[in-house]
């Protein structure tokens, strides 16, 4: 199998979650489509550093993928935290900073 | 082709097995059901409500507090596979890395974010023996 | 284990400590027991400062990932001076506002010594790193006012943002990885200089999506709607901390990525850049002049400057590149001791930042309004002032690398700004307040050293800069 299937699914996904991103409300929802956004990538890092025969691509996934549960934990927390002072989790009912 | 013999006939067998053993006692149980046996097994408590019920926030923040510390093990694999071959300056370093997580733990700890409910209450409970299951 | 290829991460070494001392001590610390947790800050960045004077020079590099050159020394210098700042303007906000003391300080130095790491990395791994490194600090750090929905809004929004950027940032890092086999800058750069843009055009999508994610995090237009909402709604020290703190490490590892490893693609992105100078200047300053919240008109202004930075990195000639530098220091300096002003008259409940609270502030507190309007006037680029000198190095770059429509828009759109900054400057002196004084704290002494000590270095900076010119001249010797 050569590298172009696993490129065209990496980018597959991130454009699913930058799909997600985009049109999700809920603010749940877009972390979701961003977490899948980044994880994406790993797939490509993955192919590439299988394609490239070096190993750095696969250092760097697992750097990903623990930035990325960081992120992700504090992302929930915020939402957490907004849901507790505003009692909503729908991104549009966030209007109070407008210039 | 010969390493993995032994693994299709673990595998063989240890489904074999299952099925066969499963297959029999459909075969041969006697079979009374009441709405008791149907109901989903939890702990051997009765069930109560439905499985998707809101959760304090209480638990996402353990679970949350868990992810991260638990992420952080995966960097212990890459090390582990290389342990020979990095030797006691890799010890070192992974040695440092764990100092400053254990930083964020003994913070994470003392902030008391690890107590499922504020001390003084579950201290209170305590004395009062323990509440009967809802 | 300690020999010489760990000296390029002391400085960081040095924040780091103290910033994981920082949050033991909160750990530990009984409740209402006051601890020197600011004090220690300082030390660990005094530290940090004394180690980049001795690296100053010697070249040295960590297992190549993190060189500290002296465009990366220079860098960590700013952002010493930036932590100092932030930490003497920080005691009394944090008295004010009631808030988590050594969490806020432990977020600030760990902030800071990802943002050193990014200034000094050499590898696309490192700066990825560093970048989540500070972006998570300050994120925190926006939403510290933890019970105020507008501060709570801008955390969201702004880590939304930030990772949907970083999303793309680290796409690009794989598409660069993938095509040249290695997240090293100089090996990236001698891969691609052997190459020629018909052998791989896939270099152009690398290309594109890494500058997508650092135009996100310098918040060059179009990727700048975060910007405002996130300033405004920090407290306004943060706001400054990030606005100066932030942007500084993020240009620093752009213009690294650029001009060392993408330098033979210059041709293909140097357009790109010019387009997103020229939007950022114009659109900074037009929408600026339009605010009347005075944190939302400085968030402009800051985008403003992101383009005049942009500016010098599309010159990127001898002079271009010692300006970046200058800049960043004359910048970082006046914007943080600006919000450093509103941050000291913002009480508990109000926060005081609309501009027709400072009016009449010259009758109040003379000495702050006095001090405001030279850090106004600095960001305008008015004459004796270090925002005149960074703008005129600029603007003599560009136009000695023929960028002449680059030089006169970014004069053009000085000019308008001026009238902005003049506005809250007239405010300040001419008009009488309307109605009831608004609630002022009291002024802390620690806040105004940090202020009188960033007065001091704007004047003398802007009428004595070529020493510190020579350093930058000197830090951009070393590598490129």
């Amino acid at each position: 199998m050569g590298l172009q299937p696993f490129l065209v699914l990496s980018s597959a996904l991130f454009c699913i979650g930058l799909f997600g991103v985009i049109t999700r409300r809920n603010t749940i929802g877009i972390l979701l489509g961003i977490e899948l956004m980044l994880n994406s990538v790993n797939i490509n890092l993955v192919a590439f550093s299988r394609f490239n025969g070096s190993v750095a691509g696969m250092v760097f996934t697992v750097f990903t993928i623990s930035i990325t549960v960081a992120e992700m934990a504090l992302g929930l927390a915020i939402v957490i935290l907004l849901f507790r002072v505003r009692r909503t989790a729908m991104a549009d009912h966030l209007d109070l900073l407008k210039g | 082709m010969d390493g993995w013999l032994g693994v299709l006939i673990m595998l063989v067998l240890g489904v074999g097995f299952a099925a066969v053993m499963i297959g029999l006692s459909v075969l041969l149980g006697p079979k009374n059901p009441t709405p008791e046996k149907l109901a989903p097994y939890e702990c051997g408590m009765p069930a109560v409500g439905d499985a998707r019920e809101r959760h304090s926030v209480k638990f996402y923040l353990v679970a949350m507090i868990f992810l991260l510390f638990d992420i952080e093990i995966a960097f212990l694999y890459p090390w582990a596979v290389a342990l020979r071959d990095l030797g006691w300056p890799g010890l070192m370093q992974i040695v440092t890395f764990f100092m400053i997580l254990s930083v964020g733990y003994l913070y994470v700890w003392r902030k008391g974010a690890l107590d499922w409910a504020p001390a003084a209450r579950a201290r209170n409970a305590l004395r009062r023996g323990p509440r009967k299951a809802a | 284990m300690f020999n010489s290829s760990f000296d390029a991460v002391v400085p960081m070494l040095c924040v780091t400590l103290a910033a994981l001392a920082a949050m033991g001590a909160e750990a530990f610390r009984a409740r209402d027991e006051k601890m020197p947790i600011g004090g220690l800050g300082i030390i660990g960045l005094v530290g940090a400062g004394v180690a980049c004077a001795l690296l100053w020079n010697r070249n040295t590099s960590s297992f190549g990932v993190i060189v500290a050159d002296n465009f990366g020394l220079f860098v960590t210098m700013v952002l010493v001076i930036v932590g100092i700042l932030t930490i003497m303007f920080s005691s009394q906000v944090l008295e004010v506002d009631n808030l988590p003391r050594g969490e806020y300080y432990a977020l600030l130095l760990f902030g800071i010594a990802g943002m050193m790491m990014m200034a000094t990395a050499n590898d696309l791994l490192v700066v990825f790193i560093s970048l989540e490194i500070l972006s998570l600090a300050v994120y925190v750090l926006t939403g510290i006012r933890r019970d105020d929905p507008r501060s709570t809004e801008a955390a969201f929004k702004y880590f939304l943002l930030g990772a949907f950027s970083s999303a793309f940032f680290l796409y690009g890092i794989a598409f660069t990885y993938g095509l040249t086999g290695s997240t090293r800058l100089d090996r990236i750069g001698a891969f691609l200089a052997a190459q020629s843009m018909s052998d791989n055009p896939l270099i152009l999508v690398a290309l594109g999506l890494l500058l997508v994610g650092f135009a996100f995090k310098i918040s060059a237009v179009p990727f700048h709607m975060w910007t405002p909402d996130a300033y405004e709604g920090a407290p306004a020290i943060v706001t400054g901390f990030m606005s100066t703190g932030v942007k500084a490490a993020a240009f620093a590892a752009f213009a690294r990525v650029f001009l060392s490893a993408f330098e033979p693609f210059s041709q293909q992105w140097v357009p790109v850049i010019w387009v997103l100078a020229a939007a950022t200047m114009i659109l900074g300053t037009v929408v600026g002049v339009a605010q009347s919240n005075l944190k939302r008109m400085l968030a402009y202004s800051s985008i403003a400057h992101g383009g005049y930075l942009l500016v010098g990195l599309v010159a990127a000639n001898q002079i271009g590149k010692a300006a970046i530098l200058f800049y960043l220091l004359a910048y970082a300096i006046t914007n943080l001791a600006a919000f450093g002003v509103i941050a000291m008259l913002a009480s508990s409940n109000d926060e005081n930042e609309e501009l027709r609270d400072y009016k009449g502030l010259w009758h109040t507190h003379p000495a702050l309004a006095a001090m405001m309007t030279v850090c106004l006037l600095s960001l305008g680029g008015l004459p004796p002032t270090v925002g005149f000198v960074g703008k005129w190095y600029i603007f003599s770059a560009a136009v000695s690398s023929g960028y002449y429509g680059l030089a006169v828009i970014g004069m053009l759109t000085s000019v308008v700004s001026v009238f902005f900054y003049l506005r809250v400057v007239v405010m300040m002196y001419m008009s009488e307040r309307e109605g009831p004084e608004p609630v002022r704290p009291r002024i802390a002494r620690m806040g105004m050293v940090a202020l009188t000590l960033s007065v001091i270095l704007i004047f003398y900076l802007g009428i004595l800069p070529t020493r510190v010119l020579d350093y930058a001249a000197e830090s951009i010797a070393t590598i490129f």
